[in-house]
């Protein structure tokens, strides 16, 4: 393995520049290090002023997604030395179709404001107290939503979504994914609000299932089998308001 | 400059914060809660628990089972009173959170499942598969979303705590992304931010958890206590601090010296056998294990990293079968933070820091002695840790006392006046301090990442797992050189959007401020207990040291200790012959 690798960081100070440039950095080769190593590496030693951020370095925090050479990655789950032999520095660029705020830092107040919107929370028209004890749940009722239960919100799959590319009303891949979390929990009884919220969106039906989102999902969440079930579901509900407007609520 | 209000306001977006946030609505509905937390809550480091979270639900088990599981493995140092409370509420919050979707782990009849975790003698850990804290926050997070009440201040760093006529009044915050430094004023404050890992060279802790709260609470007045009892892992990957569970040890793996020697043979720790023994070898008690990595080390029978000495887990012999099947976790983190693979590979481990048992001083409901400051979760010491936490018991903890914390300081706070002017005046001289010293300032020539790591380098050898009268002081002296030091620093980056030099500043000043509270607390008990391991006061000393040390701040900036009693109800600190002490002792750290 060669001592060193090259990163082509991008560099953008709203107050300072009125581009974005890339800047080129040496940093050591190690087979330990991922992507966003190599970033703290440059920090610590040669830039303090570049900026990002981060967490966890154990891929659970969600913070850390960039470009790297073009594709959206956790950096801290991305080793240097899978890019030891491209022969070309490795490129590290905020995630795409988000606003960059700095350098590798991009605005995600967006995101937090559709997750919202979506109502991830547990909807019951009746509450049990406490006292009552726990809502029963077998495993296999667990499993129907426990994939959708993994995201954590690192957004590389609005970074892959090329419908939120062209439109950034759309709604996303992740929240969609969480309103299906809690649509298809035993316990929930929301989902006729929430069926309301994503109605509103006509940006759904421009996906055009081209799954980038489940290809570059860390946690193997799969929103675009949430997106298509939520399709059929609304399919469904249309036709039954169209149908019989008595059954539907 | 601007200034916020709020009723109540909380530092830290974690489990604890959100807790609190949420307790404060369902208390008074009418009252306006602030959220203030220097990363989105959901990134908080409660994410990244694994384990579990301990309360008793299964018939067969009890609360006193709990209470004294909790007390024997804190080395009687635990407030009992707080214990019983604990106790007694932990399985009412974890049930609380699953009536808000946290989707726990169940048995085949839809029961609520728990595993047994070290420690704890029946099996009483409420578990969502290998991703607990992950689960329990999110659910938070989500949940809070639903509170009209409740303004959240995301990316928002706190500086000071404004304190006037005696009582805290709200905090001064910089917001990340804008540069902008404003105060935020609350009738009570509540800190929830963590605890303080990164104190140390080896931590699982993440970046963030840099004992700001701490530190913010210390320089205003308020009490700091049990800070000397810090607790460690005998198991991390050494450059990352991610945590390897004792499971690989229990299927069976090896610790191994660089000669490829099973050392713990020659610490006391029994004789090596091919199938695991319980309580034998690999899986003998772990403070025990930390300490022979260091006689070790002593011996210069480890293997040298660009990251220090490390000794190996070897689970090459157990097969790819098992390790697909009964250790499949450890295998992925191994694979993908690591690019290490356990079949064909050793891996390099050492031990590192986990939890801090010690923080800010506070009463059953989350109180402190300074008027309208309370404080919740690791941060926070109550103290239901004592001198050693026991593995699955910070998460329920920080349910429960989070939300006492929240309705006390919602009651408390709707007797309370508005904030005074000379409040704001403070606040604008904090405004000022920053911009002098951090924002504006050219040519310093101290690096941060410098005084870090000589900061790691002093803490490491100077009150790690070994303690004693000299290496303390010197790791004091040495801090107090940085600590002058500091005041020389260099910024790279005077820009106003997204600092996040400005913020490893701030942040290596608390640590520093931290650091040397633990040293402090650490020379004054000469006694060993738990965590706290004097070689120069071998042994415990109940007569002197059945007590809590409190360290304050003089308005010199000097440190002052005292000790406060230890509450004992009904569980007098045990006598413990060599086998009870190694049950004891064997707490998971998870
Ligand atoms: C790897 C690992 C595994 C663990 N596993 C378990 C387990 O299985 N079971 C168990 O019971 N415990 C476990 N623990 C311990 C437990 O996870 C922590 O003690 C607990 O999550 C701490 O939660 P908290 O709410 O107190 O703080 P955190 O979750 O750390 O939150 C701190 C909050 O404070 C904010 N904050 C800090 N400083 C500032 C500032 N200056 N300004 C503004 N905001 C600030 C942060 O943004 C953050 O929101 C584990 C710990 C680790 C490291
Ligand atoms: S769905 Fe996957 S890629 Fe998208 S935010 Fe969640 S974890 Fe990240
Ligand atoms: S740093 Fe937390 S996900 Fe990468």
């Amino acid at each position: 393995m060669a001592e060193t690798i090259s990163l082509e960081v991008l560099r953008y100070s709203p107050e300072r520049d009125a581009e974005p440039s890339f800047q080129t950095y040496d940093v050591p080769l190690r087979k330990d290090w991922v992507v966003l190593d190599a970033l703290n590496y440059i920090k610590d030693k040669v830039d303090g002023s570049l900026t990002f951020r981060w967490s966890c370095r154990m891929g659970i925090c969600g913070s850390c997604g960039m470009m790297v050479n073009g594709e959206p990655k956790l950096t801290c789950a991305t080793f240097l030395s899978n890019y030891a032999n491209e022969n070309k520095p490795v490129r590290v660029q905020p995630l795409r179709y988000f606003p960059v705020i700095r350098d590798l830092v991009v605005e995600v107040t967006d995101f937090m404001t559709k997750l919202q919107s979506v109502k991830p929370w547990l909807i019951r028209e009746k509450e049990k107290p406490v006292s009552d004890g726990e809502y029963l749940q077998t495993p296999d009722q667990l499993d129907r939503y426990k994939q959708f239960s993994m995201c954590i919100n690192c957004l590389l799959c609005y970074a892959a979504c090329p419908v939120y590319g062209l439109d950034p009303v759309f709604i996303g891949p992740a929240a969609i994914a969480l309103a299906q979390r809690y649509n298809m929990d035993s316990r929930d009884e929301g989902a006729h609000e929430r069926m309301d919220v994503l109605a509103q969106h006509e940006g759904i039906w421009g996906c055009t299932f081209v799954g980038e989102c489940t290809k570059v999902c860390p946690k193997h969440v799969d929103p675009a089998g949430a997106i298509q079930q939520y399709k059929l579901t609304a399919t469904i509900e249309r036709f039954k308001t169209f149908l019989m407007p008595w059954a539907a609520r | 400059m601007d200034i916020s209000y709020h009723d109540v306001l909380l530092v830290g977006g974690g489990g604890a914060g959100l807790r609190a946030a949420i307790a404060v609505a369902e208390t008074n509905p009418n009252l306006s809660v602030a959220v203030v937390s220097k990363v989105y809550p959901m990134r908080s480091h409660t994410v990244s628990a694994e384990g579990g979270a301990a309360g008793v639900i299964k018939s067969g088990d009890t609360l006193d089972d709990h209470a004294y599981d909790t007390i024997s493995g804190g080395d009687w140092l635990c407030d009992q009173d707080a214990v019983e409370i604990f106790v007694k509420e932990a399985p009412e919050e974890l049930l609380r959170l699953e009536h808000w979707g946290c989707p726990w782990s169940r048995d085949p009849d839809g029961h609520i499942a728990v595993r047994a975790f070290g420690g704890m003698k029946k099996m009483r850990t409420w578990f969502a598969a290998d991703k607990t804290g992950f689960h329990l926050l999110h659910t938070l997070f989500q949940t809070t979303l639903k509170y009209k009440a409740v303004t959240r201040y995301d990316e928002w760093f706190v500086t000071k705590l404004l304190v006037d006529e005696g009582r805290v009044q709200g905090v001064v915050a910089l917001q990340l992304m804008s540069g902008r430094i404003q105060a935020i004023t609350a009738k009570s404050v509540i800190l929830c931010t963590g605890g303080c890992g990164r104190v140390f060279p080896f931590t699982t802790n993440a970046s963030i958890k840099t004992g700001d709260g701490m530190a913010l609470a210390f320089q205003a007045g308020a009490p700091l206590k049990d800070m000397e009892f810090v607790q460690y892992h005998p198991t991390g990957l050494p450059f990352t601090g991610i945590l390897i569970t004792e499971a690989a040890r229990s299927e069976g793996g090896y610790l191994i010296n660089k000669d490829g020697y099973r050392y713990l043979q020659d610490y006391n720790l029994g004789t090596p056998t091919d199938k695991p023994v319980l309580r034998n070898m690999e899986l003998g008690p772990r403070d025990r294990l930390s300490q022979a990595f260091v006689k070790e080390v002593e011996k210069g029978r480890t293997t040298d990293t660009p990251y220090g000495p490390v000794v190996h887990l070897d689970l090459r012999h157990l097969g790819e079968k098992i390790i697909n099947s009964r250790l499949p976790f450890v295998r992925e983190l191994c694979l993908k933070y690591e690019n290490i693979d356990p079949i064909k590979e050793l891996i390099p481990v050492r031990p590192v820091i986990h939890y801090m048992m010690g923080g800010v001083s506070t009463d059953n409901n989350g109180a402190t002695p300074l008027t309208g400051l309370y404080a919740a979760g690791e941060v926070a010491c109550v103290s239901i840790n004592g001198a050693n936490r026991l593995g699955s018991n910070s998460l329920p903890e920080l349910l429960v006392f989070g939300a006492r914390a929240g309705k006390a300081a919602a009651l408390a706070g709707m007797e309370q006046k508005p904030p005074s002017e000379r409040v704001a005046a403070q606040a604008l001289d904090e405004k000022r301090r920053l911009e002098e010293q951090f924002l504006g300032k050219t040519g310093g020539r101290e690096r941060i990442a410098t005084i870090r790591s000589e900061m790691h380098q002093a803490m490491e050898s100077g009150a790690g797992i070994y303690r004693n009268q000299t290496s303390l002081q010197k790791a004091a002296d040495k801090l107090r050189e940085l600590r002058e030091r500091f005041r020389d620093i260099r910024i790279d980056d005077h820009s106003l959007t997204f600092n996040t030099e400005l913020v490893a500043a701030l942040e290596l000043s608390f640590m520093l401020e931290v650091g040397s509270t633990i040293v402090e607390s650490a020379l004054y008990r000469t006694e060993s207990r738990g965590a706290h391991q004097r070689t120069d006061f071998a042994g415990r000393d109940d007569r002197n040291f059945l007590a809590h040390t409190l360290i304050f701040c003089n308005p010199d900036g000097s440190a002052r200790l005292e000790q406060a009693p230890v509450v004992i109800t009904r569980w007098p600190p045990g006598e413990r012959v060599y086998g009870v002490k190694s049950e004891v002792k064997e707490v998971a750290a998870r």
